[in-house]
C-alpha cells in the first residue's frame, strides 16, 4: 500500500493526489524529479498540472527528468504507473503509452465534470468497480487524444482503451467528446496494463462536497489490490 | 546624454510644476534616471496623489483586521492559527491594448501581493467590464481576458472560484480587469514589505529584468487617445511557470526565519519595490545595478530601475543566510542575486559600472511625493421616475423574465468559467455561479467565501447612493452563502481624476462605501485606485469594484441557492417597495434610464443580514439569494433554474402592481426556501427582530413558475439564461 508521487517544476496536483492516496489508505510519499530513485512503491503517480510551463510539448520536458528512467524500469518489472492529466501527456510524452495529447477541438481550456465509460475492468485500475460510468472531473487544454492508425488498431485489439468520454446513460458519441479525442478516448493503458494514463481527475472528487465522489470509487478500488 | 528639461519631465507623465518642486528639492536638474525614478514613484498609480486624501476616510478597523491598507495585502483573523491574506488590484489599461498579456499579468501580480506575505492562494476572483455587446472590439477582448486569467491561473494551480462580468458601453474605450487573490497565512508567520536592520543583503530573486513593461505605471496613469496601439510594448508579458516556482521557493524559504521583509516587483518594478522598503523602514537603500540579472544586453540603468518585467521579487535577508536561501532558488532554478545593501543614509544610491547613478533622498519620492485636493462636483439625487399604467399594459411576465435571463448582465456565464480551473487543490466547494464562491481551508472544518461586485449603473446615477450599495450587495452575497462577512477589498476605477465631475464620483463613492462599511462593521482592508479609465474625453462609468470576503466555521452549513423540496416554503426577507428607477427591467423593457437608484437603508440592510444569518445558524434555511439586478422574479427563476423545480407563487396582497414587485430592485432582500414545519418559528424569529418579510408561494415538482395565470416554463428559461453568452460568442 505505499504511493508515490513525483513533484516536477510546475505540477500543480500533487498535494491533491497525495491527499486522495493517503484519505484512503495508501502511505503515500512525495519524490521530486531530480532524484534519481525512487522510494520502495506499489503504485507510482505523475500527477497533473504544468510541468516546465509545458514548454515545447506539454509533457515533454518532464519526460526527459531524471527521475523518469526510474519510472520505467519500475514499470517495466510491472509496477504500476498512474498519469493523470499532464502525467498522462508525460507518459506519452517518454513512449510509455502510444499517441499524444493535442490542444482542445474549441481551443479553449474545458473545466467540468464529465462521464466516462469504464471499458475495461480486467486490470487493477477498474477490477472491482461495480459502475460502468463513472462522472469524474476534467481540467486541461491539451486533452485531445490523438494516434495513428496502426496505434489505434493495437489498442483496440488488445482492448487497451480503459476510459471513454460518454453521457450520462453511457453513449459514446461526438456530442459527449469535451476536446475532440480520437474516438471519445479519456484514458488508455499499455499492453501489460499495469500504465493507466487519463486526462480526467479522479482525485477532485473525493468528498459530497466536491463535484462529487466516483473518485472515491476509484481510489477505493486501487487500494483493494493491494490488501 | 540627455539633456534633462521641463518637455522630458512632461514626456514622463510629469506636471510643469511638479518638475519643478522636484528641482526645488533636489537642489539641482535631476539626471535621467532619476527622473525616471521621480515619474514612476509621482504618477498616480504609484503615488495615490488624487485619492490619498479620500481614502484617509475609508473604515478599515475591525475586531477580525490584523493588518489593513498599506501593505502588500490586507490579512484577517480566521480563528485558530489561520488568517486570510486577500486584496483586489486592477490592470485595466494594459489589458484593453493587449487583452492576454494585460489580464493574465494582472493575475500574477495579485497573487505575488499576496504570497509576498507568506501566505499560499487558494483562490481567485476577477471583475471584468467590457463595452456594449455591440461594439466590435468587445468579442475579441472579452475572448483575451478570459484566456489571459485562465492562462495564469490555471497553470499556477490556483481556483478561480468567482466574478463578475459586466457590458455597458461606457467602457467601449477603457475595459476593466480587475483581479483579487485570497492566500491561506499562519497568523504567525505574516511577512512584511517594512524593511529593518543596517547593513542587510538586499536580495534580487524570480525573472531576469527585460525592457518589457517599462513606464507600465505611467501609462496607467495617463487617458487614451489616438496612439495607444503604440504603448502595447508597455505591456508586460506573464510566465505563470516561472511564478509557480517563485510561490514555491519564497515558501519554502518562509519556513524559517532569514526574511526581514520582502516585497514583490509590481507596478514601477525595482523602483517602488526598493523604496517603499526603505520607505517603511525609515531607511536607505544601496543598490548595484549591474548585479542585477538582465535578459537583455545593454539595459541601462534607467531601463533596470523602471521595467515592469514580471515574477520578480526584492528581499531583506538576515545577514548570513544567503546562501541558505541561494540553496532554495538554485533547486527552483530561479534567478539569485546580491544586489545591495540596507543604509543609514535615508536616500536610495544606485550604482553602475561602480558609478554612481542616481541619489535622491527617499522621502523625496514617498512623504514629499504630491498630494491634490482636486476640485469635484456632488451628483444630485435624481428625480424619481412616476411609472404610468400604460407602461405595463402590454406586458407578460414571461416574455419580461426571458429577456431579463438572457441579459448580457444577468445571463450565466459559463462559457466564462468553464476556462478557468475552478476545481484544483481540491477545496473549491461553491463553484462559480452562485451568490459567493467558497473553499475550504484545508484539513479544517472552516471554509471561507468570496464574491467580487460592482454596480456602475447605480453609481453612476447617484455614487453616494452607488458606494454603499456595492458594499451592501457585498455583504448579502456572503450571507447568501451563510458566511459571516468579515472585510472587503476594493478596486476603484474612476475616469479623469482632473475633471470635477469624475472627480466627484470617486469622491462620493468612497464616502458611500466608508459609511456602509462602518455600519455593516465590515472593513475595508486592502485595495487600489485605477484613475484615467477615459478614451478621447470620455470616460467609464465609476465602477468601484468591492471584493468580500466571509468565513464559514463549518463548511457542512454551507447553503446554495438551488430549490431542494417540492412543498417548501418561500419568503422574500425585507420590503418589496416597488422601486423601478435603474433597475435592469426599467432600462431594458420599459427603455427608461434615468431616476435614482434605490435607496439604501443601512438599519434595514444589517437587521434583515443578521437576521437571515441567526435563521442560518439554526439551521432554517435550505437555499437562499440574495435579490439584485432583476428582483425578485430574477432571483426566484435563478433559483428554480439550478434546482430544476418549479413553484407556485400567491396572488399578491401588495399595493404595487405586479410588475413593480417582482422586477424592482429594492434592497436588503434574500428569497429563503424553508420547510413548512419551520415556517412558524422562522416567521416568530423574524417578528421578533422586526424583519419585514412575505410568504411568495411554493416550491412544486412541475418545472413551471405559476404567476397567476401565467405559467412558465423553467427549461425555456434555462435555455435563454444558459445560452446567451454562449450563443454570442460563437456567432
Amino acid at each position: 500500500m505505499k504511493s508515490a508521487v513525483i513533484i516536477f517544476p510546475g505540477s500543480n496536483c500533487d498535494r491533491d493526489m497525495d491527499v486522495a492516496l493517503k484519505k484512503f489508505g495508501f502511505k503515500n510519499e512525495m519524490v521530486w524529479h531530480d532524484d534519481e530513485q525512487l522510494p520502495k512503491s506499489d503504485l507510482i503517480v505523475l500527477p497533473g498540472g504544468f510541468s516546465y510551463g509545458d514548454y515545447l510539448r506539454c509533457g515533454s520536458i518532464a519526460g526527459k527528468s531524471k527521475i523518469i528512467k526510474s519510472v520505467v524500469d519500475f514499470a517495466a518489472k510491472g509496477g504500476l504507473v498512474l498519469g493523470i492529466c499532464n502525467g498522462f501527456q508525460i507518459l506519452t510524452e517518454t513512449g510509455l503509452l502510444p499517441g499524444v495529447l493535442q490542444q482542445n477541438k474549441n481551443i479553449e481550456f474545458i473545466c467540468k465534470n464529465v462521464f466516462v465509460k469504464v471499458n475495461n475492468k480486467n486490470n487493477k485500475y477498474f477490477n472491482s468497480i461495480d459502475k460502468d460510468i463513472l462522472e469524474l472531473h476534467i481540467a486541461h487544454n491539451e486533452g485531445n487524444y490523438f494516434c495513428t492508425s496502426d496505434e489505434l488498431k493495437m489498442l483496440k485489439d488488445n482492448d487497451l482503451v480503459a476510459v471513454s468520454y460518454c453521457n450520462e446513460k453511457g453513449e459514446v458519441n461526438e456530442k459527449s467528446n469535451p476536446n475532440g479525442a480520437l474516438q471519445n478516448i479519456a484514458g488508455i493503458f499499455n499492453k501489460e496494463k499495469n500504465i493507466l494514463g487519463m486526462m480526467p481527475h479522479p482525485e477532485r472528487m473525493i468528498d459530497k462536497y466536491l463535484s462529487g465522489e466516483d473518485g472515491s470509487i476509484f481510489f477505493k478500488n486501487l487500494l483493494n489490490n493491494f490488501k | 546624454m540627455t539633456t534633462i528639461n521641463e518637455k522630458v519631465a512632461i514626456d514622463h507623465g510629469l506636471k510643469k510644476e511638479e518638475f519643478k518642486k522636484i528641482c526645488d528639492l533636489m537642489k539641482r536638474t535631476p539626471n535621467l534616471t532619476e527622473l525616471g525614478i521621480f515619474s514612476a514613484m509621482w504618477n498616480e498609480h504609484c503615488s495615490y496623489k488624487s485619492s490619498r486624501k479620500h481614502l484617509k476616510n475609508l473604515h478599515t478597523q475591525g475586531k477580525r483586521v490584523i493588518q489593513g491598507p498599506g501593505e502588500n495585502a490586507g490579512v484577517i483573523d480566521v480563528d485558530d492559527e489561520d488568517a486570510i491574506v486577500f486584496k483586489i488590484e486592477s490592470h485595466n489599461h494594459p489589458s484593453f491594448i493587449e487583452p492576454y498579456q494585460g489580464a493574465a499579468t494582472g493575475v500574477g501580480g495579485i497573487m505575488r501581493d499576496v504570497f509576498t506575505m507568506g501566505a499560499r492562494p487558494i483562490a481567485n476572483l476577477n471583475s471584468i467590464h467590457f463595452g456594449s455587446t455591440q461594439h466590435k472590439k468587445t468579442k475579441n477582448l472579452l475572448r483575451g481576458v478570459v484566456k489571459g486569467i485562465g492562462g495564469y491561473g490555471n497553470c499556477i494551480g490556483v481556483p478561480t472560484i468567482g466574478g463578475q462580468t459586466c457590458f455597458d458601453e461606457s467602457y467601449n474605450g477603457n475595459i476593466l480587469v480587475n483581479a483579487m487573490t485570497l492566500g491561506l497565512v499562519n497568523k504567525k508567520k505574516i511577512f512584511y514589505s517594512k524593511a529593518a536592520g543596517i547593513g542587510k543583503p538586499v536580495i534580487y530573486v524570480g525573472s531576469k529584468t527585460g525592457r518589457d513593461g517599462i513606464h507600465g505605471a505611467s501609462m496607467a496613469s495617463a487617458v487614451f487617445d489616438d496612439k495607444i496601439e503604440e504603448k502595447k510594448p508597455t505591456v508586460q508579458v506573464g510566465d505563470p511557470f516561472t511564478e509557480k516556482l517563485l510561490l514555491e521557493a519564497c515558501l519554502e524559504l518562509m519556513a524559517d526565519d532569514s526574511i526581514i521583509s520582502i516585497q514583490d516587483m509590481g507596478a514601477a518594478g525595482l523602483t517602488s519595490s526598493s523604496i517603499e522598503m526603505a520607505s517603511k523602514g525609515k531607511l536607505g537603500i544601496e543598490l548595484d545595478l549591474s548585479k542585477v540579472p538582465c535578459r537583455e544586453e545593454k539595459m541601462t540603468p534607467y531601463e533596470i530601475m523602471l521595467s515592469e518585467s514580471q515574477e520578480r521579487m526584492l528581499i531583506v535577508l538576515e545577514n548570513g543566510k544567503e546562501e541558505n536561501a541561494k540553496k532554495i532558488f538554485d533547486k527552483w532554478d530561479l534567478d539569485f542575486a546580491v544586489i545591495g545593501k540596507t543604509t543609514t543614509s535615508k536616500k536610495i544610491e544606485l550604482y553602475f559600472d561602480s558609478k554612481k547613478v542616481a541619489d535622491i533622498p527617499i522621502d523625496f519620492l514617498a512623504e514629499d511625493a504630491p498630494e491634490y485636493d482636486r476640485k469635484w462636483k456632488k451628483t444630485k439625487l435624481p428625480q424619481k421616475i412616476k411609472f404610468k399604467k400604460e407602461n405595463f399594459k402590454s406586458l407578460k411576465i414571461n416574455n419580461c423574465l426571458i429577456k431579463l435571463l438572457s441579459n448580457p448582465n444577468i445571463c450565466e456565464k459559463k462559457w466564462i468559467w468553464n476556462q478557468y480551473d475552478h476545481t484544483v487543490m481540491g477545496d473549491t466547494i461553491q463553484k462559480p455561479g452562485g451568490d459567493a464562491g467558497v473553499v475550504r481551508i484545508h484539513g479544517t472544518e472552516k471554509a471561507v467565501a468570496a464574491s467580487v461586485d460592482s454596480s456602475a449603473t447605480y453609481c453612476f446615477a447617484h455614487p453616494l447612493t452607488g458606494g454603499k450599495q456595492v458594499v451592501c450587495e457585498s455583504w448579502r452575497n456572503l450571507i447568501s452563502v451563510g458566511a459571516e462577512p468579515i472585510a472587503i477589498t476594493n478596486c476603484l476605477n474612476f475616469g479623469n481624476p482632473e475633471k470635477e465631475k469624475n472627480m466627484g464620483e470617486f469622491v462620493e463613492c468612497v464616502q458611500g462605501i466608508s459609511e456602509a462599511c462602518k455600519y455593516l462593521d465590515f472593513p475595508v482592508v486592502s485595495g487600489n485606485v485605477s484613475f484615467y479609465n477615459e478614451t478621447k474625453d470620455k470616460g467609464i462609468k465609476p465602477t468601484p469594484s468591492i471584493g468580500g470576503v466571509g468565513l464559514l466555521k463549518n463548511y457542512k452549513n454551507m447553503l446554495t441557492m438551488d430549490l431542494k423540496n417540492e412543498g417548501n416554503v418561500i419568503l422574500v426577507i425585507g420590503k418589496t417597495e416597488g422601486h423601478l428607477d435603474q433597475s435592469v427591467f426599467a432600462r431594458n423593457v420599459l427603455n427608461e434610464k434615468k431616476g435614482p437608484p434605490p435607496e439604501i437603508n443601512l438599519f434595514n440592510e444589517k437587521n434583515n443580514g443578521s437576521t437571515v444569518m441567526k435563521l442560518i445558524k439554526e439551521k432554517l434555511i435550505l437555499s437562499c439569494r440574495d435579490v439584485s439586478l432583476g428582483g425578485i422574479i430574477v432571483a426566484i427563476a435563478k433559483m428554480c433554474i439550478k434546482g430544476k423545480k418549479g413553484v407556485k407563487l400567491n396572488k399578491l396582497k401588495s399595493l404595487i402592481n405586479k410588475f413593480e414587485f417582482f422586477f424592482s430592485e429594492d434592497q436588503g432582500r434574500y428569497i429563503i426556501e424553508v420547510s413548512k414545519k419551520n415556517l412558524k418559528k422562522i416567521e416568530n424569529i423574524l417578528k421578533e427582530n422586526s424583519v419585514h418579510f412575505d410568504n411568495l408561494g411554493e416550491v412544486q415538482k412541475d418545472n413551471y413558475i405559476n404567476i397567476d395565470s401565467e405559467k412558465i416554463s423553467v427549461d425555456e428559461l434555462s435555455k435563454h439564461n444558459k445560452n446567451w453568452l454562449m450563443e454570442y460568442m460563437e456567432q
